[in-house]
């Protein structure tokens, strides 16, 4: 089974986020970059699938500064194949061109099942699982936390709230948004990847036409308005405890 | 192109969820902004008692079909472009929801329309719409515009009030006819499952300390639990808490858990993402401590201490067992 992972990296919101002088994007040269959470979930569920059901797990991004890293990091985790999707990236996509970037590519690659994470901190344009299914013309379902392969077909959860959630079947290939892996994502060693990088190599596909039906442009980004913002409690952690007991006896809940 | 506004009705187990009265009142305002109507499409099967409650829609647009029983990721998506398609309304709202995901994207590709995700508003400036996107895990919001009419706008919960929205009525109701293409769909719905029971039901308590990946690790779980002993309270968490099987699913609060509304809401190490503000905004009292003066939690906590939460725990349980 042909297992295809697309990832991207994001803007580690541990940092600061600094805003252009433009007031439309980040200031991209101040971002430090880490891959999204959910396609690190996407990518731990394709490693366990094979485990359990063979095949290969290929992952894929679109080219940019720190692509090659990532993909590296990727294998170094055991998938079988990095491919980067080239073509011109530089400042930023949107969702609709990643995704029809992506979907250019995987239609050149064998492709039974495509996991890749349910969204992203930065994906203002909607979430690439669904998009890439509809650019490619096949099933999704998103938002999945559990994944079974049974011959031709998956069987997936797909999580709504309070814990409730819908099991379906769904013809392959399919592209399913995964929302959390049956494990915790695994970690590797930075010796190991440096040793992947030495020894493999990333394959190419060009991204291709990348024009888009119907789009949307950022006119301004900003930080929210603090109109709400919590009143704050300095101290020492002696004062701040006691100035916490003090707020729950205000409201009749300590005695 | 239509000036009417469209909205997705969404459902689950015969019941509306707030969602759709949040879109529904947004939505009254931006018909109302741009002289049309509103009309809510309500898919489903045997689900025509919903119209009433859309009181505030001047008109309802009702698929039914044995396929749109339950909800189906491909058999709604297919209904809903149709629709859009044979409408062509001046936008469509669609919840920003675990359903929601598998139908505006599907519906932007589909129908060739812009779409814009994670809205906590929409309005119409000199005609043309601007949507407000929380993302970032809420750092930042972003206003966007549209290259073209018909934009699909998926929209966050708990964004905008749901009592604008909700009126009972009957607002007439238009069948369409559901397309051919339902009948032998590649993804299949099975079952639904409930979650386990037999858990602390975290929905009755009124004290919640809330823990995040800021506590770091399994092993400190214990100390939190004795903080929430001391208070009198339970332990909640975030997500990554459940996902790292820390907690278990019945303490997760959020959008993928349950919503929780508490007198008093401890958030230790929370950053306060979306989807987790979404689950206890509500708290009467919400009290956050977190090491990142930036961190979304502080725009709806009430009070707020930039620190490590472990200066704090032990000496917090101390003082509340005194
Ligand atoms: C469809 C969908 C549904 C979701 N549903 C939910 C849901 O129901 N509930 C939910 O919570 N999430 C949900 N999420 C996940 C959500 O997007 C976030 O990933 C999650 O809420 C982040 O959890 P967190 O705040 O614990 O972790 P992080 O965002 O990693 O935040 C950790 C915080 O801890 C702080 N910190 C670190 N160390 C310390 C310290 N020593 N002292 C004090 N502070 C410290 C950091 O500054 C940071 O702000 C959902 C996501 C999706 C896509």
């Amino acid at each position: 089974m042909n297992i295809l992972v697309p990832i991207k990296q994001v803007p580690d919101l541990v940092e600061e986020l600094e805003i252009n002088e433009e007031g439309t994007d980040l200031n991209r040269d101040a971002v430090k970059y880490k891959i999204n959470e959910f396609d690190d979930h996407a990518l731990e569920e394709a490693l366990q699938l094979k485990a359990e059901v063979g095949g290969t797990v290929t992952v894929l991004a679109l080219d940019g500064d720190e692509t090659d890293k990532m993909l590296y990091t990727a294998i170094a985790k055991g998938a079988d194949k990095g491919v980067k999707v080239t073509g011109d990236f530089a400042g930023g996509v949107t969702s609709h061109v990643a995704a029809k970037a992506m979907a250019n590519a995987i239609s050149t690659l064998p492709h039974d099942l495509i996991l890749t994470g349910v969204q992203a901190v930065d994906d203002r344009d909607g979430q690439m699982a669904v998009l890439l299914a509809n650019y490619l013309g096949v099933p999704h379902v998103s938002v999945v936390t559990g994944v079974k392969v049974d011959g031709g077909r998956a069987i997936v959860h797909k999580e709504y709230a309070g814990g409730v959630m819908a099991e379906f079947e769904v013809d392959l290939p399919a592209v399913l948004g995964i929302q959390a892996a049956r494990e915790t994502p695994r970690y590797v060693a930075v010796s190991r990847v440096r040793q992947v990088q030495k020894e493999a190599t990333l394959e190419e596909v060009e991204a291709g036409d990348t024009a888009v039906a119907a789009g949307s442009s950022v006119r301004r980004m900003m930080k929210p308005e603090k109109g709400s913002r919590a009143e704050m409690i300095e101290g020492s952690p002696e004062e701040i405890a006691d100035k916490i007991v003090a707020l729950m006896k205000e409201k009749g809940l300590k005695k | 192109m239509s000036q009417d506004i469209f909205v997705v009705a969404e459902h689950l187990k015969g019941k509306l969820a707030d969602v759709t009265f949040e879109m529904l009142g947004k939505g009254r305002e931006l018909a109302d902004a741009r002289g049309g109507n509103l009309v809510a499409v309500l898919l489903g099967n045997g689900v025509k008692n919903l119209v009433t409650e859309m009181g505030i829609a001047n008109r309802v647009i009702s698929v039914e079909h044995a396929s749109l029983e339950n909800f189906n990721p491909e058999t709604y998506s297919t209904a809903l472009a149709e629709v859009i398609r044979a409408k062509s309304p001046a936008a469509t709202l669609v919840a920003n929801s675990s359903m929601g995901m598998d139908l505006a994207a599907a519906l932007s590709i589909r129908a060739g329309l812009p779409l814009v995700a994670y809205a906590i508003d929409v309005k119409v400036e000199d005609g043309a719409l601007v949507a407000t996107s929380q993302l970032y895990g809420g750092k930042l919001n972003v206003e966007s515009q549209f290259s073209a009419e018909g934009a699909v706008v998926s929209m966050l919960a708990g964004a905008s009030s749901a009592d604008k929205g909700r009126a009972t009525g009957s607002p007439a109701v238009e069948d369409f006819a559901p397309p051919l293409s339902l009948a032998s769909p590649k993804v299949r719905f099975k079952k639904m499952i409930e979650p386990e029971g037999g858990d602390v039901d975290i929905t009755t308590k009124e004290v919640l300390v809330s823990v995040g990946r800021g506590i770091q690790s399994v092993d400190n779980i214990p100390q939190m639990q004795e903080l929430a002993d001391a208070l009198g309270g339970a332990l909640s968490c975030s997500r990554p808490i459940v996902d790292s099987k820390w907690l278990p699913k019945t303490r997760q609060v959020g959008k993928s858990g349950v919503k929780v509304k508490p007198k008093f809401y401890l958030a230790l190490g929370i950053s306060g993402a979306p989807e987790h503000i979404e689950g206890m905004k509500d708290a009467e009292l919400i009290v956050a401590i977190n090491s990142d003066p930036n961190a979304p939690i502080f725009d709806y906590a009430h009070y707020g201490i930039v620190g490590d939460l472990f200066d704090i725990v032990p000496l917090l349980t101390e003082k509340a067992k005194a």
